[in-house]
């Protein structure tokens, strides 16, 4: 199973900070995520393309989980080179994970 | 008890007219917001207006005002918006021409000012830059533009004189919404709660289609019926601050749990601490209920006392950006691409340039996010080559290496093209909210 099953996600972007939200579609695997979708796995995940830290925030009524990562847009949308500056795919990147 | 109905007109800049138009005529709001400014889009403008004082305001804004106008006289709808970007004063101005021209007697337009420091900046050169940690001097001789995220406080006072029409500048995106509902149930910075609710409701309408399964479907597994006809939103809200997102029956598009979890996230950090001009909105214990289809109802925001700083977006020039692309299809693309690749570094290295985050992509591979190994199965696959330059000249030697791949590089090379253009980039810093005037200049047609 991938996270992609049971979950789903959105990227935002400020600055060369990006967010990445985690959502279950059924509240009853948020224990699951939560337990396994850690700050460090998802720092992992994401390789070189995060250069800082990644921060973790539960919000367990709505079945999700907000991850900040820092350093990770090369600099942010008004400077970065990258084909997507906003690093708006990046999200779904992480649904590819087996859970 | 009192409820208005507030629409969303557009997300972002450039987005789509017709889905605000219908929301406008059959709503039955009271108030319609238009958010159409990025971090970077003010710089841009604030660039045209020194080209030339009369423009600098969004480029769609009165193709939009055209049709906005009439509808928003005839239904008695308030129209909001940040597309003054850097020059709200002009953009008054000029919808007021078009206003005329359209014979709207009577109708009362209303420019927020204020948010434009750039005059001042050289009072805060010692500021820190946010993203950085550097001082603001360190960007000194490139500054070209400043402008303060404002708060709802400059609308709510135009709404009090009885403006129909208000153009701003730089005002941040959920205070646009914030403000009729402040204005109309007379809700003060002592009250947290309402505060984060309206900023709730700011923040799930600031992104227009993002609420109502706009940038959500996924076949298979999210699935939105007639996305080619999405709905923009609207919240009816009251007094107490409870109320629904939701959108017009008959379009595309679909408001969910879901939906409206993912827009709440959407740029968020510490839920329990989104700063805004107007508060620090508290969004943990957010709770979204479903009342019918497409008809989501939402309690559990508040928030704190807003903090007594503005966020102040500065813009400055960063150099110049040079990129050139090169497709390669069919048998053994990939490994003429990574020949292509090679080739374009050797023929940078001979002008010694310095050339800053220069950047090799293999669009289909590898371009989003640089983790996936090639795959063997690829039938064809982008080159992409760009890089940061202190000159345009050295901009465009990056983009002409890539090009001249046609005659001199790999076989089969395609479909180039190239791009140079210079960068405004955005830093940010706080400036104390008692340095910033805010003033209102007001215009009623045809008297």
């Amino acid at each position: 199973m991938k996270l992609w099953d049971i979950a789903h996600t959105r990227t935002g972007d400020k600055g060369n900070i990006s967010n990445i939200s985690l959502i279950v579609f059924d509240n009853k695997d948020f224990q699951l995520i939560k337990e396994k979708i850690t700050a460090t796995v998802v720092k992992q995940w994401y390789g070189d393309q995060v250069k800082g830290e990644v921060i973790r925030y539960e919000l367990p009524l709505l079945g999700a989980l907000n991850f900040v990562l820092y350093d990770a847009l090369g600099g942010g949308v008004t400077s970065s080179t990258a084909l997507d500056k906003h690093g708006k795919t990046l999200g779904a990147y992480l649904l590819e994970m087996p859970i | 008890m009192k409820s208005i109905r507030i629409g969303s007109g557009a997300g972002y800049s450039g987005d789509r007219l017709e889905p605000a138009i219908d929301l406008m005529k059959k709503g039955n709001l009271d108030y319609i917001c238009f958010e159409g400014l990025a971090e970077r889009t003010i710089a841009m403008a604030q660039k045209s207006k020194q080209e030339d004082v009369s423009k600098g305001y969004n480029e769609l804004l009165l193709y939009r005002m055209e049709q906005v106008l009439p509808l928003a006289h005839v239904h008695n709808i308030k129209v909001i918006t940040n597309m003054g970007a850097a020059n709200p004063l002009a953009a008054m101005k000029a919808v007021a021409e078009l206003g005329n021209t359209l014979g709207l007697k009577g109708l009362k337009l209303a420019a927020v000012i204020g948010d434009d420091i750039f005059e001042n900046i050289n009072q805060y050169l010692d500021h820190t830059l946010i993203e950085t940690g550097q001082p603001l001097k360190s960007l000194k001789g490139k500054i070209c533009s400043a402008n303060a995220y404002l708060g709802c406080g400059g609308i709510v006072e135009a709404l009090s004189h009885g403006a129909d029409i208000i153009i701003t500048g730089r005002v941040a995106d959920p205070s646009l919404f914030l403000a009729p509902m402040v204005h109309e149930f007379g809700w003060n910075l002592n009250h947290h709660e309402k505060l984060g609710i309206g900023t709730l409701v700011g923040h799930l309408l600031e992104c227009a289609g993002q609420v109502t399964g706009g940038y959500f479907a996924d076949p298979g597994k999210k699935e939105v019926p007639d996305l080619w006809n999405l709905g923009f939103p609207y919240v009816k809200i009251d007094n107490s601050g409870q109320g629904y997102v939701s959108k017009l029956q008959g379009t595309g598009g679909s408001v969910t749990r879901a939906t409206c979890t993912e827009q709440l996230l959407y740029e968020i950090h510490n839920p329990q601490e989104y700063i805004t001009p107007d508060c620090i909105a508290d969004f943990s214990k957010v709770e979204f209920i479903e009342i019918e289809k497409d008809k989501i109802a939402f309690k559990g925001a508040t928030a704190k006392n807003a903090t007594d700083t503005f966020k102040v977006s500065v813009g400055y020039r960063n150099g110049f950006l040079g990129e050139g692309q090169m497709s390669y299809g069919g048998a053994n693309c990939i490994q003429r691409a990574i020949l292509a690749e090679e080739v374009v570094k050797k023929r940078l290295d001979l002008f010694s340039y310095d050339i800053r985050e220069l950047r090799f992509d293999l669009i289909g591979i590898n371009s989003l996010l640089n983790r996936v190994e090639p795959s063997k199965s690829l039938s064809e696959v982008r080159l992409r080559v760009t890089g940061r330059t202190e000159t345009k000249k050295q901009a465009q030697q990056i983009a002409n290496e890539v090009e001249t791949l046609y005659t001199n590089g790999p076989a089969g090379g395609g479909g180039a093209s190239k791009k140079v253009e210079e960068i405004i980039s955005i830093s940010s810093i706080l400036v104390p909210k008692k340095d910033i005037n805010i003033s209102i200049e007001y215009q009623t047609l045809n008297q």
